[in-house]
């Protein structure tokens, strides 16, 4: 059943990308995507599909609305340092703790977290994440996990866990 | 219409790559550079593939470009992740005016122990 849902994902994906129903085209989809799911079905996050329950999907919107927010606040915050004769930075490699639990939702906030306002996450070592972050404005642990995380983690704690 | 709100995400997109670019050069160390990088080139990239879909309309093209900005989305902060991770392991310093590294600490750390 995962399979047959990842198939149709991938499926779906491929004849987006080439935009024809011809059988040649369809058949070396099928064969393609039988490849890629034999090999990396196994990576594939088990949680991904809890996202199509309808309240979860909400919240995914919801999520995806403010992160594009935050996506464009963090180009005009590099621009403005990036511009500035004097280079405003002060930059660092903070920890932070995430409560989150699942890979997909890791993932995502990982991803979030580089994506937004001067920060890039560099790794994660059981709960804690290593975020390089562009300009320090506070050297105490919890505030920091309360700037960088916070914004995302309550979010994604509705959508993936 | 369509033509000059594409033309307006056109000349954002490219500005906000400029940035990046310039963000490039100008900043001090590779972590500091990965973030301009990353983060203006993925949405000056973006906005540019938005602006096929207002110049072309839904067809072949445009959904190309709408996938196009789903991979880039999930592929640029991952491998700036992978990049940033590797040159730290690697032993690439920040640069000196960095205020902490809680990375090296803990690493080095660990390392003791072992």
């Amino acid at each position: 059943m995962k399979r047959f849902i990842h198939f149709l994902i991938l499926m779906i994906v491929w004849l987006l990308l080439t935009w024809s129903l011809q059988w040649q085209e369809v058949l070396v989809g099928v064969v393609v995507v039988l490849i890629a799911e034999l090999f990396l079905g196994d990576i594939f996050p088990a949680g991904a599909v809890k996202v199509f329950n309808p309240v979860r999907f909400f919240w995914l919107v919801v999520y995806v609305l403010v992160f594009l927010w935050y996506v464009v606040k963090a180009n005009f915050d590099v621009a403005y340092r990036v511009l500035n004769l004097y280079l405003p930075i002060k930059p660092g490699i903070v920890k932070v703790r995430t409560r989150l639990k699942t890979d997909m939702a890791r993932t995502f906030l990982a991803n979030s977290i580089t994506l937004t306002p001067g920060t890039l996450s560099i790794d994660l070592v059981g709960d804690h994440l290593y975020v390089h972050w562009i300009n320090i404005v506070s050297e105490d642990p919890t505030r920091e996990t309360e700037i960088i995380v916070r914004r995302f983690e309550s979010l994604l704690e509705r959508i993936f866990e | 219409m369509n033509e000059t709100a594409g033309l307006i995400l056109l000349i954002v997109g490219i500005a906000f790559d400029v940035v990046g670019c310039i963000g490039l050069v100008r900043l001090p160390d590779v972590y500091n550079r990965l973030q301009a990088a990353t983060k203006c080139v993925t949405l000056g990239t973006c906005m540019i593939l938005l602006s096929v879909l207002f110049y072309t309309g839904i067809n072949q093209m445009s959904v190309k470009a709408l996938l196009c900005i789903w991979f880039v989305l999930l592929t640029s902060p991952t491998g700036a992740h992978a990049i940033a991770r590797a040159a730290h392991r690697s032993g690439i310093p920040l640069w000196d005016g960095s205020i902490m590294d809680k990375y090296a600490e803990d690493r080095e750390g660990a390392e003791d122990k072992v």
